[in-house]
């Protein structure tokens, strides 16, 4: 039985510091929704805050149509999975997983029938007699999982599951959590600073900045359109450049350094002669080594990454910046040599000159509605 | 209903708050009371003159100096020889560690005034080393009487605490830090002083305040070994008991003086342990070494011979336990008569000794490990006053805690003395900041996700309390009382001054007899004594599968 989370004006404080002000949060049913953001942006505290286990204090949290904001921990039916694991040290994996089952005085063999059903969809069947001391990392983590799973809770909460974890099994644990979510149907809130794993395995992104959202999308629409120069910078890589807007002829042209680009998809009200950033990401420069238009580059450095090779160049004025090329046989560009870039007009994004608005056409941002008092 | 639940689980640890409030305001604070009253105030006046008689005489005065003397030059002498000994034990493959190590907790758990008695019998006028000595080379070795065997006897007492306690910092230092040091070209002894000691600080710090404090308040051994040597223990004893005419008054007045020195100790200690507060926790511990050649001859030799001079005393009173007496004196040949007098005298020191013994640490333990839940876990202004109380006892010497029991349990409404309650109450309040301590060290490296996984699977608060936490603290819970228990039923200076017939220990028998002369029935106690501190220790590692023990 999955629920909807509904957050209105939560405000979090430690004494008179206010870590988060006034956040608004609609979390669908059965979907797998992650709050991204760097350490100390009130991530965590959220997530705490749903699981009850940081005092709340203002705004409205309800599972469904119930509110929760004084209700006991216990009472609240999630299932968690701690950065730690949090895995009891004195118990085996069996009891581990069985123990929030017998916390709910469930008849015996329903304990043990549940028990081994969550063992075996987690595949650790075979350590059940195991101590937690000699497992894995990974074998830790599935039965954190199964044991926040077992008690069929109504959400299921996530607090950087992974990070504990080395890169490779990082990727392979996200798939077991992304098929587990998708198979069970669960809402999932999911925590965590590391947007390439927030981007495998979410439906929708939150990405929190300072204890605000500055952006609620799918991760398409966070990668591609960025409502700021902070999600952009923060989801994927990308060459922030200082550049100018100018309307001319009733064309917008994008002044970047040395090269002017038409763009047709800057929102009306906003296309006007002004100073504006330029988020162009790596693979949206196109290196054009025998034109003689384009932003003019130097190659710093070229980096052979197999599939991409990446190139360092600095422009005319010392901006640096980086790009990405598919990597073609015979065709890594010398370091010292000059080129032309050329750029994917359609795919860049250009914000006012504050870094705080998108001017493209497209963005879309789901926490805008709690913005506009529209709640 | 879920917001009755919340308040419900406030309201337990809140009565538990409530409840140990009381406990300390009737046994601690209280008593206290008492005594700093009846320091100012005679015949229901206020007045200083108890401190001004103290104050005026040199004769009083130089106690103090004497007791700093004794204490700063006994804790430096024990961190000397406990520091590297801990490093040895830690770092090298010693020949036969496991045997050396018990023996080193045997050491620090013997009653300091046995060590006193038989280092007289040893090193004495007419000791048999001494002796011995003369006769090899005709040197007359010097007194050991005064300042030079209270230290001697002090130091070889004390330093196995300062050995446990580094040990325990040792294996929290994590290998990769001392292999990294050694890869930027800083290893050996340059090593030990600029990485090893410094990463040790915190551990060092609470150990000298440990060993400050036991040797301050140490009594028997002055009072056996000092001839004239006057420590403040001494001096607040004969306040009380002297046979010429007890001062009460005074012997307050000397009782605050006291706690005001060990007070301000405790808080320079503070002080400096703030600043060098850090935590550290091993994922790979030290690897011991083996060595050879010279170096392992050296380290070798240091370790062994440290022990055995420290357990020196010990073998010799089991084997004078089975030396043949006539009246006071021992004479040739062996024979069981010692142990036929011990256990057809006195037959209550031995069911004494562990009826109140298991009393006190049932108490202790239960007691500590809801303070330190108190303190970690529910932090409010209330329970950091129980923190800061909880610490009181630290500080004040264990004859001083005696005197104030005395003066507030000998009458009505709560009347105690003579009971075995208030030897019970005594070693409580003796005992219970070391294992408070302990609690409170081992509940913090707890982490808090543990129990709110037990919780969010719908535990209860008190329910986690006792399936998860309690549980998991359980090994630090079991090595803090296995210490307790052997320190408390090796307690002499609080429980001197509350036994009577019917209370007393074996311990106490083994001080009587001391000081009666009767050093073969005094031996046979201690043997008694040791022998079953020796068998704790052994059910202790049988029944935890822990071989090493840990403060």
């Amino acid at each position: 039985m999955s629920v909807n989370i509904k957050i209105r004006d939560a405000v979090k404080k430690y004494g008179n510091n206010t870590i988060i002000s006034d956040l608004s949060l609609d979390i669908k049913e059965g979907e797998f929704f992650t709050l991204l953001g760097p350490s100390g942006c009130g991530k965590t505290t959220l997530l705490r805050m749903i699981a009850g286990f940081n005092s709340i204090e203002g705004g409205d949290f309800y599972f469904s149509e119930k509110r929760i904001n004084d209700m006991d921990p216990v009472k609240r039916n999630i299932g968690m999975v701690f950065q730690n694991y949090a895995i009891f040290p004195n118990m085996t994996v069996e009891k581990n997983v069985a123990f929030g089952l017998k916390n709910r005085k469930l008849p015996k063999e329903e304990i043990k029938a549940k028990t081994d059903q969550f063992l075996k969809l987690m595949k650790i069947e075979e350590y059940r007699d195991r101590m937690p001391e000699r497992l894995s990392g990974g074998q830790q983590q599935r039965v954190a999982l199964a044991r926040a799973l077992a008690i069929t809770p109504d959400v299921l909460l996530m607090d950087e599951p992974l990070s504990n974890l080395d890169a490779k099994l990082r990727v392979e644990m996200r798939t077991v959590i992304k098929e587990i979510q998708n198979s069970i149907g669960i809402t999932c809130v999911y925590v965590t600073h590391d947007q390439e794993e927030a981007m495998a395995v979410s439906d929708r992104i939150a990405v929190m900045n300072h204890g605000d959202i500055q952006q609620i999308g799918t991760p398409k629409i966070l990668y591609q359109r960025p409502a700021n120069l902070f999600v952009a910078t923060f989801i994927g890589r990308t060459n922030v450049i200082n550049a100018e807007l100018k309307v001319k002829n009733g064309k917008t042209m994008l002044a970047l350094p040395g090269y002017e680009v038409e763009m047709n998809n800057i929102l009306k009200d906003e296309a006007k002669d002004r100073k504006v950033i330029a988020s162009i990401r790596p693979e949206e420069l196109v290196v054009n080594k025998d034109a003689t238009e384009g932003i003019k580059a130097t190659v710093d450095d070229a980096v052979f990454l197999g599939l991409n090779t990446h190139y360092f160049v600095h422009f005319e004025n010392g901006e640096k910046a980086e790009i990405i090329q598919e990597s073609l046989i015979d065709s890594i560009i010398e370091k010292g040599t000059e080129i032309y870039l050329g750029v994917k007009t359609e795919k860049i994004n250009v914000f006012d000159e504050e870094g705080n608005k998108n001017l493209v056409e497209g963005v879309l941002n789901d926490y805008d509605v709690y913005r506009n008092g529209d709640k | 209903m879920a917001e009755q639940k919340v308040k419900k689980g406030k309201d337990v640890w809140s009565l538990v708050t409530l409840a140990v409030f009381a406990l300390y305001a009737v046994f601690l604070i209280y008593p206290l009371f008492i005594l700093l009253k009846q320091a100012v105030y005679v015949d229901g006046h206020f007045t200083m003159s108890a401190f001004k008689e103290f104050f005026s005489k040199s004769y009083n005065v130089n106690t103090i100096f004497n007791s700093l003397k004794v204490t700063i030059t006994t804790t430096v002498i024990s961190l000397a020889i406990g520091i590297p000994l801990a490093y040895f034990y830690q770092m090298y493959e010693i020949k036969g560690k496991s045997v050396l190590q018990v023996l080193v907790i045997l050491c620090s758990m013997s009653a300091p005034f046995i060590g006193a008695y038989s280092w007289i019998v040893l090193l004495g006028r007419n000791g048999i080393i001494s002796k011995f000595i003369l006769k090899l080379t005709g040197i007359q070795i010097g007194s050991i009487y005064g300042f030079k065997g209270i230290v001697l006897v002090l130091s070889l007492q004390l330093f196995p605490l300062v050995f446990l306690y580094l040990c325990g910092a040792l294996k929290n230092i994590d290998n990769s830090l001392l292999e990294a040091s050694e890869n930027m070209g800083c290893s050996g002894a340059k090593r030990f002083f600029k990485v090893v000691i410094p990463l040790c600080m915190p551990t060092i710090i609470a150990a000298t305040l440990l060993v400050f404090m036991r040797a301050f308040a140490d009594f028997g051994t002055p009072l056996l070994i000092g001839e004239g040597y006057r420590t403040f223990p001494v001096v607040i004893y004969d306040a009380y008991f002297a046979e010429t005419g007890s001062n009460h008054t005074f012997g307050a007045a000397v009782s605050v003086i006291a706690i005001a020195i060990t007070a301000v100790i405790f808080l320079i200690q503070r002080y400096i342990n703030n600043r060098h507060r850090f935590t550290m926790n091993a994922m790979h511990s030290i690897e011991r070494k083996e060595i050879h050649g010279v170096k392992a001859v050296l380290v070798n030799f240091y370790c062994w011979f440290v022990v055995f001079l420290s357990f020196l005393p010990q073998i010799y009173v089991i084997y004078s336990s089975f030396q043949k007496t006539s009246g006071k004196l021992f004479v040739k040949g062996y024979s069981l008569d010692s142990y036929k007098f011990a256990f057809s005298h006195l037959k209550k020191a031995i069911p004494n000794t562990f009826l109140i013994g298991l009393g006190a640490l049932a108490f202790v333990i239960v007691l500590a490990i809801l303070i330190a839940y108190l303190v970690v876990r529910r932090s409010n202004a209330a329970n950091k006053v129980i923190d800061t109380i909880s610490m009181i006892p630290y500080i004040i010497p264990g004859s001083v805690v005696g005197i104030a029991l005395i003066l507030a349990f000998n009458k009505k409404p709560i009347m105690l003395t003579g009971t075995a309650t208030i030897m019970i109450i005594a070693l409580i309040i003796r005992r219970i900041p070391y294992t408070i301590r302990s609690s409170v060290a081992t509940l913090q490296q707890i982490p808090m996700s543990i129990e709110e996984a037990a919780i969010s699977l719908g535990s209860s608060k008190l329910k986690t309390f006792f399936q998860i936490t309690v549980p998991m603290m359980g090994n630090g819970i079991m090595s803090g009382a296995i210490l307790s228990w052997v320190t408390i039923i090796t307690e002499l200076s609080t429980a001197i001054i509350l036994y009577n017939l019917n209370t007393i220990t074996l311990t106490l028998a083994v001080y009587t007899y001391v000081s009666r002369g009767n050093y073969g029935i005094a031996a046979a106690y201690a043997t008694i004594l040791t022998m079953s501190t020796i068998i704790s220790l052994l059910v202790y590692m049988k029944a935890t599968g822990n071989k090493e023990v840990a403060l």
